[in-house]
Formats: C-alpha cells, structure tokens, sequence
C-alpha cells in the first residue's frame, strides 16, 4: 500500500449562522431575500459552514496556497487594435437602453 | 437503430455514403420529438440549422470536397456555452433571455469539423447542482429510469446520449459535472486537464476549476470530441497547448500499465453496493495486463469542504455581473437607486441554490472569515496537488467510482444541500489538482447505471482513456441502451 504524505486528525466542530449574519451578507451581495428565504438559509448555512469548518484539521502551516492549478505566468501580448463587439450588438441585450448606452437606475 | 450507433461509426457511413447527414440528423431530430418530453434534456433544438447544415455536408460528400472530424453529427450543446444568435440561459431566469452576440471557441471548432449544434442541454442553474433539479425550466430525466435524476450539472447533455437524442454532447465540468451525469446515464465522460480545451465563450461559475468536456456513447466517440475541441485558443489566457490524436492513441495496449485502487473514493459515505461492484470490475483491468494497486492520499478527506469554500468564493465574485443593466433580466424598478434594483432583480432572476451559494461564498471572503475558510481552504488545494503528483510518481493512474450512490430518485435530495454536495466528493479532488478524469461505464445496481472513475496527471489523456477503451471492450457495458 503505498500512502502518501500529508497526516491528519479529527475534530469536531459545528457552526452558527443567524437569520441577521444571512441579511448582512445578502445585503453585501446585493440579493433580496424574503423572511422565509432569511430563514431557512440560516438553518442551512449553518450546517454547511459547520461541515466546511473540518478544513480546520489539516496543519497548513508554512504551506503556500494555490490560486490556479496551472503554474502559468502572465500572458502578454502586443498592444495591437483588433476588431470588438459593435455597439448595436453589445447594447443587443439590454433591457433598457438609450441613445447607444445602457440605461442604468440612479446611482445616488 | 441507427441513432443508437457509436458517433464514428456513423460518420464512416456518411463518408462511404451508406447514410446521408441529412437521413441521420432527420433521424434524430425524429427521436427528439418521440422521447424529449419525458426526458427534458433539451432547451431548444435547432431544427432547420441542423437540416440545413446536414444538407451542406451531403453536397460535400457527394462532390468528394474534405469534410470534418464530425462529418454530420449532432451534437448537444450545454446551455452555459454561448452561441451566436442563439439563446443562451445557463437555466436560469436570469439569462432567459439572453441572445450572445458571438460563438464560444468549442462551438467554432465543432462546427469547424462539420459537427451539427443540433440543440442546447438543460442544466443545473449557473452548473450549480449534482442532478439537473436546480434548472429553472425543471429537471432532466434519467433515461434508465425516469423518476430519477440524470446527475449534474451537464444533466441534459448526458441524458441526450444516452437516450439517442445526439451523437455527441458537451458539457462542462467544474467539480463533476460532465463525469457524474456521464455515470448516471451511462456514458462516457471526460473532464480534461484544466486548460486544454478553450473556456472561451463558457459562462463562468468558478474559473480557477470550470472546465469543458466531452461525452460520448463510448471511449472512441469521447477522444474524437476531444481531439476536435482541444488545443491552444489565444481568446483564453489558462490555455495549454495540445498535442492532439487521442482517438488514434486509443488502441495500444495497457499491458503493464499501473493503475491504483484509491481508497478516499471508497469512503465512509459510499454505498457498499457501489463500492463491492466498482471494486469487482477493476479486477478486469488486471486481466487485461493492468497492475492494481491500493493508493491511499488521506488529505482527500478535506477535498469536498476545501472545493466548495474555494468554489462559491469565486462564484459569489463572477455572478456580481448580473446586475440587469448590460444583459439578462432586470425587475420592475421604478423609482429604486442603483443597489435597490439590483437587489431585486438578484433576488429574482436567481434561484435558491444559486442564491445560497453566492452568500456562502461571499460569507467565506468576508472580513474576519477570508483567512479562516478561504485562504486555508487554497493551502488544502495546495497538499491535495502535491500528493496527487507524489501518487503519479508511483502509478500511471487512479481508480474507483465516479459516485458514491446510484442515480436517486428526483426529489430526493434537493431539500438538503449539504445532502447534495456530498455527492460530488469522488470528484471534486480532480478540480482542485487541475488533473484529468473520465467516468466509463462500468455496470449496473439494480437496473441503474453505475460509473468507474480513471483519473490521471496533467495531460495524461491518452492514458486514462486508454485504460478507458480497453476496460470497455472487455465489459461492454457501453453497447446497452435504455429502453425508451
């Protein structure tokens, strides 16, 4: 049996979400939630976030984290001009529109 | 039947003109009237472009002009890869009525080769799911038994195959879901390393793991795909270079080859059925010239909670573009500033799964919690990667079960997240390791599909479906169909 590396150890741990944490954060990512939706999410959430918590087993210390699975380095390249999206087909999807923009509500 | 025969197969029959494109492509479209409304693998066919172009094809057979790879074989498109002046909605209310204005990479090379789109796949919400449930058109039928799911997220993709409603198929695979509704439906799935096929066009969940592959009715029909969807595309920055020629490497031999049995596949939640069954049909490799061996990488333990933190993280960052200002829907907003419209229209062009995992997400980067989930949760990906490359150090590839439970019965599991993301914990490490895997079928569990995972180092393709091929020749599992 050939077993590689990296030893761990178990832990138990649980984790309490409120129904005010689940407003906070829909807030922040700008989703309107019905009480209901509040609700039960916080119920949810806790038992994932409880479940995501065993992470917390692994010894990482001096480990490096990984943000890309590819070892690539930027890629450049020329800064050369070359054919985009006409205006007619990017404004094509817009729900509202005027005189070649997007239509936005007030920002202030 | 001919809308039952391997892809390759028919294609020699359009080349030797025994069949023309226009007779098969008919065929099928025939076979989506006749079995589609049970099954709902897809959202929109392309009747007349399909006709049209398979009539092209016959011309340019018939004038003895080259033709494609996919000489006039249809193919189902999943609805996250955009195509050009056809709707594109992700199955969600969100994009429901999104028309792109241009073809993603894989569109263009599969009608490059002469493939036909021949229609758009249903699909979890944004690829968010393991069963096709959280589609906001309603969920895919699973062929083999239709009270049960087809797997997720490329549900209708797979279920199309199987059921002989395409050819080919595409779907993309972020943390499973090309390789469990392959194995739900029983076909052939692959997951290609990350970055060999362009993610160009493929609406994005979680970048750093999104990958498109491709699904067959068999191994062949699989490395065919990849060898017309693969390669270097200048349009997508994480994109490698490809040398090609799958389906030709397919028939050398295995003998020798190492393959190990993993154990973390055979974990606590698996099914003992699965575990007795998948672990008789990797003895065939043996008799085949293969070396088994037990490999054990215990930091798999922590595969499934490091890919979710990492995977609604980025999610809850790309789905910010929804906003209902540039594209998609936007609510009735009167009189609402900025943050209150968008607010509304998240609240209602998402759904509830996509909703959730957008918070979750956003919970994991937020301030106090980003080094705790997010930033402990990349060192994991971290050892995951290593160990894998320890593993390939010792084997030529890994085996064990595409999924931990049989196809479950539509409903079953959607009221339980955590229930659902289980799911995904035999197939999320291959993600995280931007490594290779493909589903094959491998039997059945009381009459519903079961799948065998072979999992192999960066571009190490043609190995896994080399092992691929060869176990499927020697079981057969590929030559059933469901009874429809």
């Amino acid at each position: 049996m050939v077993i590689c590396m990296t030893k761990v150890t178990e832990r138990k741990s649980s984790w309490k979400v409120d129904e005010e944490t689940v407003e906070r954060i829909s807030d922040l990512v700008n989703i309107r939630l019905s009480e209901e939706e509040a609700s039960l999410f916080a119920k949810q959430l806790s038992g994932v976030l409880g479940y995501f918590k065993k992470i917390d087993e692994v010894d990482t210390q001096d480990v490096e984290p990984t943000f890309h699975a590819l070892d690539l380095k930027n890629i450049v390249r020329e800064d050369q001009v070359s054919p985009s999206l006409p205006n007619r087909a990017a404004l094509e999807n817009a729900p509202r529109k005027e005189n070649g923009l997007f239509k936005a509500p007030k920002i202030l | 039947m001919a809308e039952l025969l391997s892809a390759l197969e028919t294609r020699n029959r359009i080349l030797s003109r025994e069949l023309t494109a226009y007779e098969y492509v008919s065929m099928i479209l025939e076979k989506i009237k006749q079995t589609d409304h049970r099954i709902h693998a897809y959202l929109l066919v392309q009747e007349k472009t399909a006709i049209a172009q398979a009539k092209e094809i016959d011309r340019k057979v018939k004038r003895g002009e080259r033709v494609g790879l996919l000489a006039g074989l249809p193919v189902a498109m999943k609805d996250n890869i955009c195509t050009k002046g056809v709707r594109t909605t992700c199955s969600s209310r969100m994009l429901e009525s999104f028309i792109p204005p241009y073809d993603a990479t894989v569109v263009e090379k599969v009608r490059g080769e002469d493939g036909i789109i021949i229609g758009k796949t249903n699909m979890d919400e944004f690829a968010m799911g393991t069963s096709t449930e959280t589609s906001f058109f309603g969920p895919t039928h699973n062929p083999w038994d239709l009270s049960c799911v087809a797997g997720g997220s490329s549900g209708g993709s797979a279920a199309a195959v199987s059921a002989g409603e395409a050819a080919l198929s595409i779907g993309s695979d972020t943390g499973g879901s090309v390789r469990c509704p392959a194995s739900f439906c029983s076909v052939v799935g692959l997951k290609p390393t990350y970055g060999l096929v362009s993610r160009y066009g493929l609406i994005a969940y979680a970048n750093s793991l999104d990958q498109i592959g491709p699904i067959g009715r068999n191994v062949r029909d699989c490395a065919l795909l990849l060898d017309t969807i693969s390669g270097h595309d200048s349009k997508d920055g994480t994109s490698l270079q490809s040398n090609g020629e799958y389906l030709r490497s397919l028939s050398d031999s295995i003998e020798g080859m190492k393959v190990g049995v993993l154990s973390e596949l055979f974990g606590s939640g698996t099914d003992p059925r699965i575990e007795r069954h998948v672990r008789r049909e990797i003895q065939h490799l043996v008799e085949i010239g293969a070396d088994c061996e037990e490999v054990s990488l215990p930091i798999l333990e922590y595969a499934l909670p490091a890919y979710y933190i990492i995977a609604l993280s980025e999610a809850s960052s790309n789905l910010a573009r929804y906003d209902g200002i540039r594209y998609g829907f936007r609510a009735q907003d009167e009189g609402l500033d900025w943050k209150s419209s968008a607010s509304k229209t998240r609240g209602m062009g998402f759904g509830p799964e996509v909703k959730r995992r957008i918070i979750l997400g956003a919970y994991a980067l937020s301030a106090g919690y980003y080094d705790q989930y997010y930033l402990k949760a990349l060192k994991v990906r971290t050892l995951i990667r290593k160990d894998f490359r320890e593993a390939f150090k010792k084997v030529d590839a890994l085996a064990g079960p595409t999924m931990p439970v049989p196809p479950f019965k539509i409903g079953e599991r959607v009221e339980d997240p955590l229930a659902m993301y289980m799911c995904d914990i035999d197939t999320v490490p291959i993600n995280l390791a931007g490594i290779c895997a493909v589903s094959v079928p491998c039997g059945f569990i009381e009459g519903l599909p079961v799948g065998m995972q072979i999992i192999g180092d960066v571009d190490n393709e043609k190995k896994i479906l080399r092992i691929a091929n060869a176990y499927e020749e020697r079981a057969g599992y590929t030559e059933r169909c469901p009874q429809l």
